[in-house]
């Protein structure tokens, strides 16, 4: 369904944006081992470009109003793709864990032939289940943050208020990572692809006679 | 693709050519048009002016609204069930993190210190700290969590905001719906909804650890409210009064959210 998906987009860039200006506060999550810090986020050049230090309050009041937009499309995207069947085409098959190998492998260069699929090869289907599952993911666990108390519940299955918080942090550090390799994906599919993602079809074969194909999704 | 119905007037029936450049011309239309409304909608919101100064002040107005709508939904969540979760004393920090000194500037004077509790009709009340160790006394040890992110389990002991209410026969002021404390030089206040001080987990605190509170932790007495957010834990509580309008809050002031509840 793809206005969730250029629904989402600005809405995850301001979650990540606000996220950070509340970060800032309390930017103590860093790579260690044995005691030496490898990796600190964000250093102060970066904070500093973004414009993000001391702006808390603001922050929250920015998050906690637009995670009901993304819960919202999140939703609409879930029912849409349950009801419509669709998801069908998204949800890894059994065989999918071994073909997305092969289709990494081609992607590389590595292997000559990638496996045959629908509309998604194996790797998306995973990539764009998984991702799914990190949506609903933050929203737990950010539900668990934001009333500790009152969904208690939720922050024990998250494993308390402290584990939540890194969890919903380590979260949204997948969506940039996934978002990377999505838009290198996206450029090395094309401008056609691209196309379909916001027209809903994409045109296979120009000659003798187009034929057309139902892309990105079909009403 | 289907056909569109529109398309079928047209005398001539259009080339698929045709119809491909109609349809993605109409698409890409349309999504650069609801591009450009969001882009609006966002920039809109971005300058939207401060809200006016009142209990509140500091945040964009939109968001202020929005923040003060998603309180009254969370709300709904709230019961004295819910509680906090408890840790044994072994887990407690030694070291309880001290974050702030607003409103512990001038030392109160402790032989003097009375508190002094302003019921609605002006009647003032003046209890002394012994009045209120004698009652019974209430430990917890819970992760105390700051607006700031970090959190801390740590160990206080006290009488029970409920416990206080009973015995000094205060239940008529609990009916209104908010309580205010403000410190003694009233440099630092919060206030509260009246449901979040009388969870049975708020504490009107004098013990830090088993031993008497330490000036920076807000000697002699502090409110320990392990359903919001450090920023409405003021240490060293002056006066309190009853209200069914909401009192002043130090942070509220500043952008933050009134309820700041967990």
């Amino acid at each position: 369904m793809r206005w969730c998906h250029w629904v989402n987009f600005p809405i995850l860039t301001i979650m990540i944006w606000s996220g950070m200006l509340i970060y800032w506060a309390n930017d103590t999550y860093t790579f260690a081992l044995f005691g030496h810090t490898f990796f600190r986020f964000f250093p102060k050049w970066f904070n500093d470009a973004f414009n993000i230090p001391g702006r808390l309050a603001e922050g929250m009041a920015f998050h906690f109003l637009f995670m009901w937009f993304f819960t919202i499309n999140g939703v609409v995207y879930i029912l849409y793709t349950l009801f419509s069947g669709e998801w069908r085409e998204l949800v890894p098959k059994r065989n999918s864990f071994k073909e997305a190998w092969q289709v990494l492998l081609h992607d590389l260069h590595i292997r000559k032939m990638a496996p045959p699929q629908n509309k998604y090869n194996a790797a998306q289907r995973i990539a764009y289940t998984a991702i799914i599952i990190m949506g609903f993911g933050s929203l737990i666990t950010g539900l668990a943050i934001y009333k500790p108390v009152q969904f208690n519940t939720l922050a024990w299955l998250c494993g308390g208020y402290h584990v939540a918080r890194i969890e919903h942090f380590v979260l949204t550090i997948g969506y940039v990572l996934f978002f990377i390799i999505h838009v290198v994906q996206v450029v090395l599919a094309g401008w056609r692809n691209f196309q379909s993602v916001i027209t809903g079809f994409e045109v296979v074969n120009d000659k003798p006679k187009p034929v057309i194909k139902p892309a990105a999704d079909e009403k | 693709m289907k056909n569109n119905p529109k398309l079928k007037k047209v005398k001539k029936p259009l080339t698929i050519e045709q119809k491909i450049n109609r349809r993605t011309f109409i698409s890409f239309g349309t999504f650069a048009v609801l591009s450009g409304a969001a882009y609006g909608g966002w920039s809109w919101l971005k300058n939207s002016p401060k809200e006016m100064r009142s209990v509140t002040a500091g945040a964009k107005a939109p968001l202020r609204r929005a923040l003060n709508k998603t309180e009254l939904f969370f709300r709904n969540f709230f019961s004295n069930n819910n509680l906090v979760k408890t840790y044994p004393k072994e887990r407690a920090a030694k070291v309880v993190r001290y974050n702030s000194d607003i409103g512990l500037q001038n030392q109160p004077d402790i032989e003097n210190w009375r508190l002094q509790v302003t019921k609605q009709s002006g009647e003032v009340m003046n209890i002394t700290l012994d009045e209120l160790k004698a009652l019974p006394k209430t430990e917890i040890i819970y992760d105390f969590k700051c607006v700031e992110g970090w959190d801390q389990i740590s160990h206080w002991g006290g009488v029970r905001f409920s416990d206080f209410i009973h015995h000094f026969k205060l239940d008529d002021q609990t009916k209104l719906d908010y309580v205010g404390l403000v410190t003694p030089d009233k440099k630092y206040y919060v206030g509260l909804d009246m449901p979040s001080a009388m969870h049975p987990q708020t504490l009107l605190a004098y013990e830090m650890n088993d031993k008497p509170l330490i000036p920076k932790h807000g000697e002699p007495l502090r409110l320990i409210i392990p359903v919001k957010y450090g920023i409405k834990n003021l240490k060293c509580i002056g006066s309190m009064a009853f209200s069914n309008r909401r009192p002043p809050d130090y942070w509220a002031e500043k952008g933050y959210d009134y309820y700041s509840g967990l």
